[in-house]
C-alpha cells in the first residue's frame, strides 16, 4: 500500500511502521518556542528537568513575534525569562526585531522539504508551503521536545483536493483558501491533512503558497501540502543553497476523501464576522463602509502582498477617515520594502507602518478595533474580540487595498 | 516500576435516555469559570458539573471508578484541567467510542488510561457494575465490551507515569 506525503515524512523520522491512524514516536528536526508559550516551556523545563543541559541546542530556537517589543511589563518579563534561559543553554534567539517565527524558519532555511518542525504556534502548519511538516503544540509538549528531540503523534489521514480550472487577478491565493474554507467549513479537515493538486497552483507566488497553507488551522487541519511549483523550488534553492528534494505521495496512496473544487474564474472572497468560514463573494458586500484596514500577519505579510497593496495605492491617498495599518512579516520583508521604495509609496498614501511581527493579529501590537468599527484584515481569524470589539472581515491584500482607497468595499 | 496492566473497577455509564452521551466537550467536563484553578486537588469537585444530569458525579464517584462515554469525548478546548479533574478524583480509566484529538493527547501525556471502545452492548451492563479490562491486549471480562488496546506510545508513557517522567 502506498503512502501519503505526511505518512512518508513521519516514516522517515520513525523506527515504527507508519500508517494513518497509528500513534508513533517521531524524531524532530527543529523545536521552537515563541514569546507566547515560551515562558511556560521554560517553567516546565525548570520544574521537571532542573539543571539539565539540553541536547542538540543548535536545533532549538526562540522566536519572539507576538508582542514585539513587549508592550506591558508581564510580556517584557516573560520575554526576559526566555532570553535568560536561552543564554544559559546556548539557544539561539530571534528577538523582537526579527519578525514572525515560522517565516524566519523558511527565510533562514531551517524549514525544508521533508523536515519536521514544532513550536508553540497553532499556525506552524504554514511550513507545508515548503513541503515541511510543521506542527503547533502546547507548552508541556514543547518542553518535552526541547529535552528529548522527539514526540509522539497520531498519523493523520489525508484529503486529496483537486483544484479544477484557473483564475486571474484580482483573485489571489487568499481568495482561493477562503473559498476552500467556505466549501469545507471549520471542521472540514478536522485532524486531517490536505494535499492540493491542480493547474492553478502553477500561477501562485511563493507568498500565496504560504497563504494557502496558513489557513489550514481554520479548517481544523494538521498540515496542507500544495504540489510544489517553480516559485517554491526557486525560493528553496535561494534559501538553502541546494536543490529541494520534495516528498511526493505514492500513486497508490490511500486518501480518506478525494474532492474536486472548481475554481474557474473564481471571484474575490471575504470571510464575514464572527467566523473564518463565513465566506461570501466580496461583490455581495458592495458598499460596506470600512473604517480600518490591516495588512500583515503570517497569512499575508510577505513582500509580494505589500507590493500588491502599494501598486494599488501608488500616487493615491487612503480614503478620508480610514486607518491603514501595515505590518511586514519579517525584518527581511521590511528591508526589501525600504529598498524598493514601497515604504515611501505607503507613507505617501497615508499608511501607518510598523516594525515586523504578528502585528494586529496577536495582541494589538498595532492597535485594536472599537465597537462598531469595521476592519478589513488580511489575517486568518475574525473571532469576536480577537482584534478588538469591532467587526473584522478577512480578505486578500488586493481587496484590502481597494477598501482603503475607497473607504468601502 | 511495573504498573498494573489489568484494571478492575466499577463503571459509570455516562448516559442520557439509555444512550451513551456523544460530544461531551471540555466545558461540560470542566467549565471555563473554574479555569483559574491550578491546584489539581481542587479540580475533582467540578468534574461534569456542567453536564446535564451529571452534576453530582464528583460527589458520587469513588476512587478507582471507570468512565464509559459516547463519541467525541473531550472535544473543544485544549484545557488540561478537563483531564486533571478525573485524575484528581482517582478515576482509573476513561472508555469512550471516540475522543477529541487534543483531549487524547493531554490524557496520554498525563498517564490517564483512555481507551477507545470498539463495541459495546449497553443493555448488558448495569450502572456501578464491576469490570476488568486489560490495557495491553484490549481484552475485557465481558463478551459485550471490546476495546482498542494501548498503542506502544501510550504504554510507554503510562508505565513511566507521565510524559515528563518518561522523558527522563
Ligand atoms: S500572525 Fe497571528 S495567526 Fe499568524 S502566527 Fe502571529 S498571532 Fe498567530
Amino acid at each position: 500500500m502506498g503512502k501519503t506525503i505526511v505518512e512518508k515524512i513521519i516514516q522517515s523520522h520513525s523506527d515504527e511502521k507508519v500508517k494513518a491512524g497509528k500513534i508513533v514516536w517521531m524524531k524532530l528536526d527543529i523545536r521552537t518556542a515563541r514569546d507566547f508559550g515560551g515562558p511556560n516551556v521554560v517553567k516546565n523545563l525548570e520544574k521537571y528537568y532542573p539543571d539539565e543541559r539540553l541536547p542538540d541546542v543548535e536545533n532549538i530556537l526562540f522566536t519572539f513575534d507576538c508582542v514585539v517589543p513587549a508592550k506591558t511589563i508581564p510580556y517584557a518579563n516573560n520575554q526576559q525569562i526566555c532570553r535568560e534561559f536561552a543564554k544559559k543553554q546556548g539557544i539561539r534567539v530571534f528577538d523582537v526585531d526579527a519578525g514572525i517565527g515560522t517565516h524566519i524558519l523558511m527565510e533562514k532555511g531551517f524549514a525544508r522539504p521533508g523536515r519536521i518542525l514544532v513550536g508553540t504556534d497553532s499556525h506552524f502548519n504554514i511550513l507545508g508551503a515548503v513541503g515541511a511538516f510543521g506542527q503547533g503544540m502546547g507548552d508541556q509538549d514543547i518542553a518535552f521536545t526541547f529535552c528529548t528531540g522527539k514526540t509522539w503523534f497520531e498519523v493523520p489521514e489525508t484529503i486529496k483536493i483537486n483544484l479544477k480550472g484557473r483564475f486571474t487577478f484580482p483573485t489571489t491565493g487568499k481568495d482561493l483558501v477562503l473559498f476552500v474554507l467556505r466549501k469545507l467549513g471549520s471542521k472540514g479537515a478536522l485532524g486531517k491533512c490536505i494535499e492540493y493538486y491542480g493547474e492553478c497552483l502553477q500561477d501562485l507566488s511563493f507568498a500565496e503558497y504560504i497563504t494557502l497553507c496558513s489557513m489550514m488551522t481554520e479548517m481544523g487541519g494538521i498540515v496542507a501540502f500544495p504540489y510544489p511549483n517553480e516559485n517554491v523550488t526557486n525560493w528553496l534553492i535561494k534559501r538553502t543553497g541546494e536543490n529541494p528534494e520534495f516528498i511526493f505521495a505514492d500513486r497508490d496512496a490511500k486518501y480518506c476523501n478525494e474532492i474536486e473544487i472548481d475554481v474557474t474564474d473564481l471571484q474575490p472572497q471575504i470571510a464575514c464576522p464572527p467566523k473564518p468560514d463565513n465566506v461570501k463573494e466580496v461583490s455581495r458586500l458592495k458598499c460596506l463602509k470600512v473604517n480600518s484596514v490591516f495588512v500583515g500577519s503570517c497569512t499575508n505579510g510577505r513582500f509580494e502582498d505589500m507590493l500588491q497593496v502599494s501598486e494599488i495605492l501608488k500616487g493615491n491617498k487612503v480614503a478620508q477617515g480610514v486607518m491603514l495599518r501595515i505590518v511586514p512579516a519579517t525584518k527581511e520583508v521590511y528591508g526589501q520594502m525600504l529598498k524598493e521604495g514601497l515604504i515611501q509609496v505607503l507613507y505617501d498614501a497615508g499608511a501607518i507602518i510598523s516594525n515586523p511581527g504578528c502585528g494586529g493579529c496577536a495582541s494589538g501590537q498595532i492597535g485594536m478595533t472599537g465597537k462598531r468599527e469595521v476592519q478589513i484584515s488580511t489575517a486568518n481569524r475574525n473571532f469576536l474580540g480577537k482584534q478588538g470589539d469591532g467587526d473584522t472581515y478577512l480578505a486578500s491584500p488586493v481587496t484590502a487595498a481597494f477598501a482603503a482607497l475607497k473607504g468601502k468595499l | 516500576m511495573q504498573k498494573n496492566m489489568k484494571l478492575n473497577g466499577k463503571i459509570w455509564l455516562i448516559t442520557n435516555n439509555n444512550n451513551l452521551i456523544n460530544d461531551i466537550d471540555t466545558d461540560m467536563i470542566f467549565h471555563n469559570r473554574y479555569l483559574a484553578i491550578t491546584d489539581i486537588n481542587q479540580m475533582g469537585q467540578y468534574a461534569f458539573d456542567n453536564l446535564n444530569g451529571w452534576k453530582d458525579f464528583a460527589k458520587e464517584s469513588e476512587k478507582g471508578d471507570i468512565i464509559i462515554a459516547g463519541k467525541n469525548f473531550g472535544s473543544g478546548s485544549s484545557r488540561q484541567q478537563a483531564v486533571d479533574c478525573f485524575i484528581s478524583l482517582g478515576i482509573q480509566a476513561i472508555l469512550a467510542e471516540s475522543f477529541g484529538a487534543i483531549y487524547k493527547r493531554n490524557a496520554i501525556n498525563s498517564g490517564l488510561p483512555i481507551l477507545q471502545i470498539k463495541k459495546i452492548n449497553l443493555q448488558k451492563f448495569n450502572q456501578r457494575e464491576k469490570i476488568v479490562i486489560n490495557l495491553v491486549d484490549g481484552s475485557t471480562n465481558s463478551e459485550y465490551l471490546e476495546i482498542e488496546p494501548f498503542s506502544k506510545v501510550q504504554l510507554d508513557i503510562y508505565q513511566s507515569g507521565n510524559l515528563f517522567s518518561y522523558g527522563k
